[in-house]
């Protein structure tokens, strides 16, 4: 008892982007953006453990936290954030152009979302240098000077207020949290040079279909997503009662 | 001068065309280390894994050599616990996780839905190398000094105390993880979107629908190990104080967040072998999986409770009474889907027309000692008889029943039953045979003296007993059974290799099987179908009535030759 | 002889408790696995290819039976929850009147204090019939502190006390053992509890740690003779540190300069507080002077002690409970060698040996019950 009881006819003529596993460009195209929002939800999971375990030691050290957190510029913060929002703009921009098949438009505004990513990175520089010299880092060294690094807020009738063990936790988290997240960035500055590389040699992965450029946009979203809960979680917190 | 050109036309037999299939369409290293074939790169899979199967074998062995005396054999404390280590590792990231999805799922998925590759080959090369990446630096670090944490990491020990390899061996876990996430993402992506014309969801063979629960898992889960191992790499290397009491982290975190993903972890270690399972049932009884419905549904039930249950390692872990009572009852309910699962293969027995063919034999082994790994998982689930149980040799006999009984059979059943689909060679079927038994003997000879020396109090990771030199008896037991159940595993090396040479050309159907995988040649063509099917039948498309009429019919005819060749006489 | 024992000692009110649901629960895993395995097996026969069942209306689904088995053992199941859930409950809540006892658990040992004081390692005496609770902290990794015997059993972690409580209710020894994976000596960081009746617990505990039962004064010699390591040069050959003292009481020594002496209690003791001023023949000025280190009735007692080496007299068995304790002491110092003797000394003694006659590992659990026996 056979299942294949008819055949179906193949197709006439192949979409230049279409590859062999694929019967049509429809079923490709869903392919890769359904796998695309999959890859996404590992990266919540991925990323959700470390807000999980910064949530869970912020509830139990609020006032640590704030005190600690007092080093961190918001308004350093606050123009990254708005840097990575507009390359967000752009990159939907560049996604648009891609299906209005628009390949110079699709660089420059490739480029634009290149250009303020670097600037992201360069202002995270100037934020890590701060707290390299006010030696904010975990390790022995962590804040020999705590009324240079945490100001008048640390001290309370002369004495330490602040628990320097939970200060410290509160930098490791954010290295890590903010240094993964740089990563992403820098990985994705990487993905946008390497697809305008594509679409400047006209490839045909790229020229004939948007769904590539499209993946790219999800994944810079992403990034973007992420820094939107770190900047209020890290600079903007409220000063516990 | 014109000179004759002899030919032979004529004179000689024409030689055969062989058919072009996926294994001789070409030879170079480059077309198998370049493919993005997805049978080519579960020919890759099938040598990495046997290679780290035999690796953890060999520690295995190491292991119970050592416990045969209570002061030990031949080792020091500190390589017995790094070789304990090199077991666990190497077992759980190096094979349980990753053989069954990584090699049949790879090589039958796309076969049995009808369709041409996975969704993404590149990436599943990708996947390949990543493993393999991962892989050589856990055992780069095996090697330049090893690690002796226990596979499972615990903190502050692993972070702040011992000074092995640790953080090498955790970047390549962190590293062959990927392989498991992105294997995952495929398959999710497969089974949605590629499936043959008319193959519906409720068409799919019960394999798809395992495959399918755990690619979830292995989507949701493998990123949080990931990242908490990473963790404790930078706590390592920077003095971060996430997990170490004295800078004011919490060692029992790294408890929660390693066993939110090693429970599902244990899930994505079995589901695929129920997977097998259902096939194998389904075939060689000649029917359809009773209660299909109940089977696809009960592996999403087991994919979304497994998250719920990591508590359950962790009674003694001071984590609070009312923590544990509720991962103490939502232990118990995942139990049941397990548990309805094994009704229902049995059931389909129930009238069927049995085979007892090696895969088969595998298959039934299988469903009676995972029913005792099963059950045996109840004592540690209630949280009261886990606190006497936990830690010691009862633990380690029921997750080995689970984990060897269970996954490692559902693989050789695999292997067998698919061998021939991709290699286009029979075996030895009589050895085969044997051999399952064998395994089945030996398996149980090795674990089941586990339970009661741990029931007695046995600690697990221990070296020495001499403190209690009244096990001894039950390890010495289970040593030999070892060497009884290592012999199973070695055998098929050898006849399984000599089949490749020696072994009788497979037809594209052997077992008279039911799936679109059977409808192609053995080894399949390197696009699995010449034509793209479609899918009119439902799944296990079997009559168990008719057949059996036929093979009555066929025994009469037999019966009454023999009797008129005896009445000639 | 290879022992084959089933079931561990139950030692305890928590053990009474958790017997019963460990029974059923075996009971009810025998069963299922029986049906199971009976089903297939008799499946796989009855229903082979070409046997002559019937097979007519072979069933695919049936929604009441699988209903059945689902409801059913989900049922089961939660019954045997409630019921562990009741057991562990029991298990977690230490009675108010419970007698607080203090462990700490470092790599790789574990030290047990007393409310009153008394200190013991890898030991831990306890009461029988009474209400005891434990307090533990780590000092370094996880460690778990686990009593088979009792079915207790619970993590012990850096940073925060944890607790389990028991109630004996038999006088003996039992295993402790560390039961979570904490480094290269994690198998040899076992222990002893040590029930008694309470009488005699108090008294012990009133001695400081010390059992009334008068020691000999062989016994307090030894004591001495380990606390003063004076087995790091002795053995019991002649070697290149010092001379043996196996056997020297009434024999006579000879000396550097050519004199001699018999070796009687004069000459133990000066040989001890002055030994310069009779070196042995074939050695040099290298033994410590321990005048002033070492009190009277201490050099009374080791003076004692060296008599009864290599004497045919055996010297009156100890109780195990000294000899623990001083054994422990000698542990407590020198942690990782005189554990490692242990385990070569198992590899050398004769297994036969009753405990009491055993080299220096603690004989403990079924053996120890054993051997009170024989």
């Amino acid at each position: 008892m056979s299942a294949i009881t008819e055949t179906s006819d193949h197709g006439h003529g192949h979409h230049p982007g279409l590859h062999h596993q694929y019967e049509d460009m429809a079923q490709q195209t869903e392919s890769y953006i359904v796998g695309m929002w999959v890859f996404l939800t590992t990266e919540i999971m991925f990323f959700g453990a470390l807000f999980f375990i910064y949530t869970l030691y912020r509830w139990n050290y609020q006032l640590d936290f704030y005190i600690a957190h007092e080093h961190l510029d918001w308004k350093l913060g606050a123009f990254n954030t708005t840097v990575l929002l507009f390359s967000s703009f752009t990159m939907v921009m560049a996604v648009q152009s891609a299906q209005l098949k628009k390949r110079i438009a699709v660089m420059n505004y490739l480029g634009v979302t290149v250009l303020c990513a670097i600037t992201f990175l360069v202002v995270k520089y100037f934020e890590y240098s701060s707290k390299f010299a006010d030696h904010l880092y975990p390790g022995v060294n962590f804040a020999t000077d705590a009324k240079a690094a945490f100001g008048e807020h640390a001290f309370e009738a002369g004495k330490l207020a602040v628990n320097m063990n939970h200060a410290q936790l509160f930098y490791g988290l954010y290295f890590c949290m903010t240094g993964l997240h740089a990563i992403h960035i820098i990985v994705g500055i990487g993905i946008i040079i390497a697809l305008i590389r594509l679409w400047f040699n006209k490839a045909n992965s790229v020229i004939h279909d948007y769904v590539p450029t499209e993946m790219v946009g999800l994944y810079w979203h992403f990034v973007d997503l992420v820094w939107i809960f770190l900047f209020p979680l890290f600079y903007l917190m409220p000063k516990p009662h | 001068m014109s000179s004759t050109v002899i030919t032979t036309d004529g004179l000689l037999p024409k030689p055969q065309a062989e058919e072009v299939n996926y294994l001789n369409v070409e030879h170079t290293i480059s077309s198998w280390l370049l493919t993005g074939d997805h049978k080519r790169i579960a020919i890759l899979y099938l040598i990495s894994t046997t290679f780290f199967f035999f690796l953890g074998s060999v520690a295995a062995g190491l292991i119970r050599y050592e416990l045969t005396s209570p002061a030990g054999v031949a080792l020091e404390s500190d390589t017995y616990n790094k070789v304990f280590t090199a077991h666990g590792v190497i077992m759980v990231f190096g094979f349980l996780v990753v053989a069954i999805p990584a090699v049949f799922g790879n090589f039958v998925l796309p076969l049995c839905i009808g369709a041409r590759d996975l969704a993404f080959p590149r990436l599943n090369l990708g996947s390949w190398y990543m493993y393999m990446t991962g892989g050589s630096i856990i055992l780069a670090g095996m090697i330049t000094g090893g690690v002796d944490t226990g596979w499972t990491f615990y903190t502050p020990y692993s972070s702040m105390y011992s000074n092995t390899q640790v953080s090498l061996v955790l970047v390549g876990i962190f590293i062959a993880g990927f392989s498991t996430i992105t294997t995952g993402i495929n398959f999710v992506v497969t089974i949605h979107k590629m499936r043959a014309p008319g193959m519906t969801w409720f068409r799919l063979p019960l394999f798809v629908w395992a495959m399918y629960a755990t690619s979830l898992q292995m989507i949701l889960a493998t990123p949080v190990v990931a990242i908490t191992l990473l963790l404790v790499v930078v706590e390592r290397t920077f003095k971060l104080p996430i997990f170490s009491p004295e800078l004011g982290g919490d060692p029992v975190l790294f408890q929660h967040l390693f066993w939110f993903y090693s429970h599902p972890a244990v899930y994505i270690m079995i589901l695929p072998g129920f997977a097998v399972v259902s096939e194998l049932i389904a075939n060689f009884s000649r029917k359809r999986i009773f209660g299909y419905h109940f089977v696809a549904f009960s592996s999403l039930a087991i994919a979304g409770l497994g998250f719920l249950v990591w508590g359950h390692h962790m009674f003694v872990s001071s984590q609070s009474m009312y923590e544990s009572i509720v991962f103490s009852l939502l232990s118990y309910l995942v139990a049941v889907p397990s548990a309805v699962k094994i009704f229902n293969w049995t059931a389909t027995m129930y009238k069927g027309n049995v085979r007892l063919a090696s895969p088969m034999i595998y298959a039934l082994a299988f469903l009676m000692i995972f029913t005792i790994g099963g059950l045996t998982g109840l004592f540690l689930g209630s949280a009261g008889s886990d606190i006497h149980l936990t830690a010691t040799y009862f633990v380690v006999a029921h997750f080995h029943y689970v984990m060897v009984g269970g996954v490692s059979l559902a693989y050789m059943g695999a292997l067998h039953y698919w061998w021939p689909k991709m290699t286009g060679r029979m075996y030895a079927e009589g050895i085969a045979k044997a051999n399952a038994i064998l395994i089945f003997v030996g398996f149980n000879l090795t674990f089941f003296p586990q339970f009661i020396v741990g029931y007695l109090g046995m600690p697990r990771r221990y070296h020495y007993y001499y403190f209690a030199p009244e096990f001894q008896a039950y390890h010495i037991m289970s040593t030999l059974g070892s060497s009884v159940l290592g012999l199973g595993f070695i055998l098929p090396a050898f006849y399984l290799t000599y089949s490749l040479f020696k072994g009788k050309k497979a037809p594209a159907n052997p077992w008279g099987a039911h799936g679109l995988e059977w409808e192609t040649s053995s080894p399949p063509p390197v696009t699995n179908f010449l034509e793209t099917p479609i899918v009119m039948d439902e799944v296990y498309d079997f009559d168990p009535v008719s057949e059996h009429a036929e093979n009555m019919k066929a025994l009469e005819k037999a019966e009454q030759a023999e009797n008129t060749s005896e009445g000639q006489h | 002889m290879l022992k084959f024992p089933l079931a561990p000692p139950q030692a305890s009110n928590i053990a009474k408790a958790y017997d019963p649901l460990f029974n059923t629960l075996l009971a009810l895993t025998v069963i299922f696995t029986l049906i199971v395995c009976v089903g297939v097996i008799f499946f796989a026969i009855r229903y082979r290819e070409g046997s002559k069942a019937d097979r007519s209306r072979p069933l695919y689904e049936h929604l009441t039976l699988e209903l059945t088995w689902t409801i059913i053992p989900t049922i089961l199941g939660l019954v045997m929850f409630v019921w562990g859930t009741i057991v562990f409950i029991k298990m977690k809540n230490p009675p108010k009147d419970s007698q607080e006892i203090f462990v700490i658990g470092k790599q790789w040992m574990w030290h047990v204090e007393h409310s009153n004081g008394v200190r013991e390692n890898n030991t831990l005496h306890v009461p029988v019939g009474r209400n005891v609770k434990l307090t533990m902290i780590s000092e370094d990794v996880l460690h778990a502190f686990y009593i088979p015997a009792f079915r207790v059993q619970m993590g012990v972690v850096p940073g925060r006390y944890t607790t389990l409580w028991f109630n004996c209710n038999k006088a003996g020894e039992y295993h402790i053992f560390c039961n979570m994976y904490c480094g290269t000596q994690h198998s040899e960081m076992g222990g002893k509890v040590v029930a008694m009746e309470p009488k005699e617990f108090e008294e012990w505990l009133a001695n400081g740690g010390q059992s009334s039962a008068p020691m000999s004064m062989e016994q307090a010699g030894a004591k001495v003779y380990a606390k003063v390591h004076c087995d790091n040069c002795h053995g019991k050959e002649d070697n290149l540190h010092a001379p043996s003292l196996y056997g020297i009481y009434g024999k006579r020594r000879v000396f550097a300069d050519g004199t001699s002496l018999i070796a009687d209690n004069e000459y133990l003791r000066e040989s001890i507080v002055q030994p310069y001023n009779h070196i042995t023949a074939g050695y040099g000025q290298t033994m410590p002077a321990y005048q002033n280190q070492l009190s009277e009735v201490d050099l009374i007692n080791l003076v004692a002690y060296i008599k009864s080496l290599g004497s045919t007299i055996e010297p009156a068995p100890s109780s195990l409970v000294n000899r623990a304790s001083a054994i422990t002491e000698a542990t407590h110092s020198n942690s990782s060698t005189t554990l490692k003797t242990n385990a070569e000394q198992y590899n050398e003694e004769d297994h036969n040996a009753t405990p009491t006659h055993r080299g220096k590992a603690p004989a403990v659990g079924a053996i120890a019950a054993e051997g009170k026996d024989r």
